[in-house]
């Protein structure tokens, strides 16, 4: 869990998940092309980045031919919702952040 | 190659074989995967269905490949929302690695579909669901979250 908390205290890892979340099963070179937008970043960068999140396992590869596609994997973040969240609490803490999420509009937070 | 995919990977301190047990036998599948259970042969090629608890079949499908207890690939289709059936069959990839103390996990979901409303709308399931395997497993609990089918939205 520790290795969650780390991978996701860094903005740049944030933004790369974000990216994966709104488009799953990309490149290291698409990853690192919609990062050039924000904060240009050396390939070697983005791949420790990408190592650091693989680790925690919050991103997923899969190799297909050539290509290793990374996948935003969810799993631990719902491990840590959990862990902290009950039962009646969740339906209660959604209708929250809807209502956030409208008013403010989505942000990376 | 599909154009819609979902991948999720869980780290689970067990065995392969239980885990394997877990994925398949209904006396799991009820406690993490909200009271449905799966009626399937286990060869390939037999018919795969998952019934919830009235009984109803929710998905249908067959057994791509077995190779009890390392992969198991399923060809997964929706019975119920007109939209999501028409899309036809996904394919449903589960792995299972040992690795140390544990048994690395991967579920990959896909279609060869452009942006698939059955595959979004599994992605939203499919990580709770794997979260109450692992903690199941490993605690004896399932997630209170994943205990009833009424709890399924």
């Amino acid at each position: 869990m520790d290795m969650v908390f780390k991978a996701l205290a860094d903005p740049g890892r944030r933004i790369l998940l974000d990216r994966l979340r709104s488009q799953s099963g990309q490149t290291l070179g698409q990853l690192r092309q919609h990062m050039n937008q924000h904060a240009p970043m050396s390939r070697q960068a983005v791949a420790k980045h990408l190592a650091i999140l693989e680790r925690a396992n919050l991103v997923a590869t899969l190799r297909r031919g050539r290509e290793k596609l990374h996948y935003l994997n969810p799993v631990p973040i719902h491990q840590i919702g959990q862990r902290w969240i009950g039962k009646f609490e969740r339906g209660r803490l959604d209708a929250l952040a809807e209502l956030k999420q409208t008013l403010e509009g989505e942000n990376h937070g | 190659m599909a154009e819609s995919r979902f991948v999720y990977v869980t780290y689970i301190r067990t065995t392969p074989e239980k885990l394997w047990q877990a994925l398949t036998a209904p006396e799991f599948t009820r406690r993490y995967w909200k009271e449905t259970r799966q009626d399937c042969a286990w060869k390939p090629g037999a018919s795969w269905k998952v019934i919830i608890p009235d009984g109803s079949v929710i998905d249908s499908g067959e057994v791509v490949e077995i190779d009890a207890p390392r992969r198991l690939v399923l060809k997964w289709r929706h019975e119920r929302r007109p939209a999501l059936k028409a899309e036809g069959y996904s394919r449903l990839t589960y792995e299972l690695e040992p690795q140390g103390e544990t048994v690395k996990l991967t579920v990959i979901h896909e279609m060869d579909v452009p942006q698939s409303q059955f595959i979004q709308a599994v992605s939203g399931g499919w990580p709770l669901i794997l979260a109450s395997l692992k903690s199941l497993l490993e605690t004896g609990e399932s997630l209170e979250a994943t205990r009833h089918w009424e709890a399924c939205a």
